[in-house]
């Protein structure tokens, strides 16, 4: 694909559409709304506070999927900046 | 024991109404006893399709409403004598009808035809509890959009939440010189991505507009590219093995010629 931008031909339209419609189809069958996911975002950061100090800025997460190409599944995603580890001995 | 079908998209203006007329059609033109029945109460346009608009005296409403009895209701087609229309309301909304309804009606329709073919309407509201209400089987009609794709994936997901489990997918309007550069989805893509069976490949055709504008379906001229694959549509239906044409693959013309000589496979 790079190799194609670099000779100014952009890929063809019904691919964007193909991995746009895979993406929207993914949100719209799990029934995933952005309030059900800022939820789950409020929970992980609760959690995670307790083992480490986290970036919550810098938090993402997000509905995708995963798995072979043909039997993929819906997966969430969650990436975490860890700025400290706390003290694992006190618990 | 006749089956009963419903077509549906999700989405408006695919052609759900087109196919709903072709089918009928098709299937009566193979001596099949068929009677259509239009779900789209508020917004009627199957009688139009079939050229028999001025033919409508008592529709689908009066009879659940006991005004009159479904024989009264059912009009006999211009060309095909095995074929009748069931209209609907145009001046009440889909509220007027209720599943049970709807179920009840189809299933005494049964009895004496071999096909019920029902036009749904747009939407995932009533219209389309009380059209699936009495179905065997759904025809679920696409066009090569991201939001036709979308809303036909939403209405699978409905079906099946239903039980409905006999859906089939119909790609219609499909541009083939588009598809060829790849700025149209193509039949793998949407087959790929709505995981159904097809039943059918429609490709875009002016003819569609001259017969709508006729009220004659085009699976009756005998010319037209639309109507041969509605013909093996139909013939799918009744459970015919037919190939599916690729017509991607049908190199003619000049340019294709000279793509074909610098570029031996």
């Amino acid at each position: 694909m790079d190799l194609l931008k670099m000779f100014g031909k952009e890929p063809p339209s019904k691919d964007i559409a193909k991995e746009r419609l895979k993406l929207i189809l993914i949100h719209d069958r799990a029934n995933v709304s952005p309030q059900f996911l800022e939820l789950v975002k409020g929970d992980i950061i609760k959690i995670i506070s307790d083992y480490a100090e986290i970036d919550e800025k810098g938090l993402e997460i997000k509905f995708t999927k995963s798995g072979e190409k043909g039997c993929e599944v819906p997966a969430l995603v969650a990436n975490i900046p860890i700025k400290k580890m706390k003290e694992i001995s006190k618990y | 024991m006749g089956i009963s079908i419903v077509v549906t998209s999700g989405k408006g203006g695919v052609g759900k109404t087109t196919t709903t007329a072709n089918i009928s059609t098709g299937l009566a033109m193979l001596g099949k006893k068929v009677v259509a029945i239009d779900a789209d109460t508020g917004l009627r346009n199957l009688d139009l399709h079939l050229g028999l608009e001025n033919r409508i005296v008592y529709n689908l409403v009066d009879v659940v409403e006991g005004v009159c009895r479904l024989k009264q209701a059912l009009i006999k087609d211009k060309r095909y004598e095995n074929l009748y229309l069931l209209p609907t309301a145009q001046t009440r909304d889909k509220t007027a009808v209720k599943p049970e309804q709807m179920e009840k009606l189809v299933n005494e329709l049964k009895e004496e035809f071999d096909y019920i073919v029902i036009d749904c309407p747009a939407g995932i509201e009533h219209g389309f509890e009380n059209a699936v209400a009495g179905a065997d089987m759904a025809v679920v009609v696409t066009t090569p959009e991201v939001s036709a794709v979308r809303d036909a994936d939403r209405i699978i997901g409905k079906l099946e939440a239903k039980g409905l489990d006999n859906h089939q997918l119909i790609i219609n309007r499909i541009k083939y010189e588009m598809t060829k550069k790849g700025e149209m989805l193509n039949i793998d893509d949407m087959t790929d991505i709505l995981a159904i069976k097809l039943l059918g490949i429609v490709p875009e055709d002016e003819k569609i507009v001259i017969s709508t504008n006729r009220g004659e379906p085009v699976i009756t001229d005998e010319g037209a590219k639309a109507g041969q694959a509605y013909k093996n549509i139909v013939r799918r239906i009744t459970g015919e093995e037919v190939p599916f044409i690729d017509f991607e693959d049908e190199n003619t013309g000049f340019f294709s010629a000279l793509k074909k000589f610098f570029f031996k496979k």
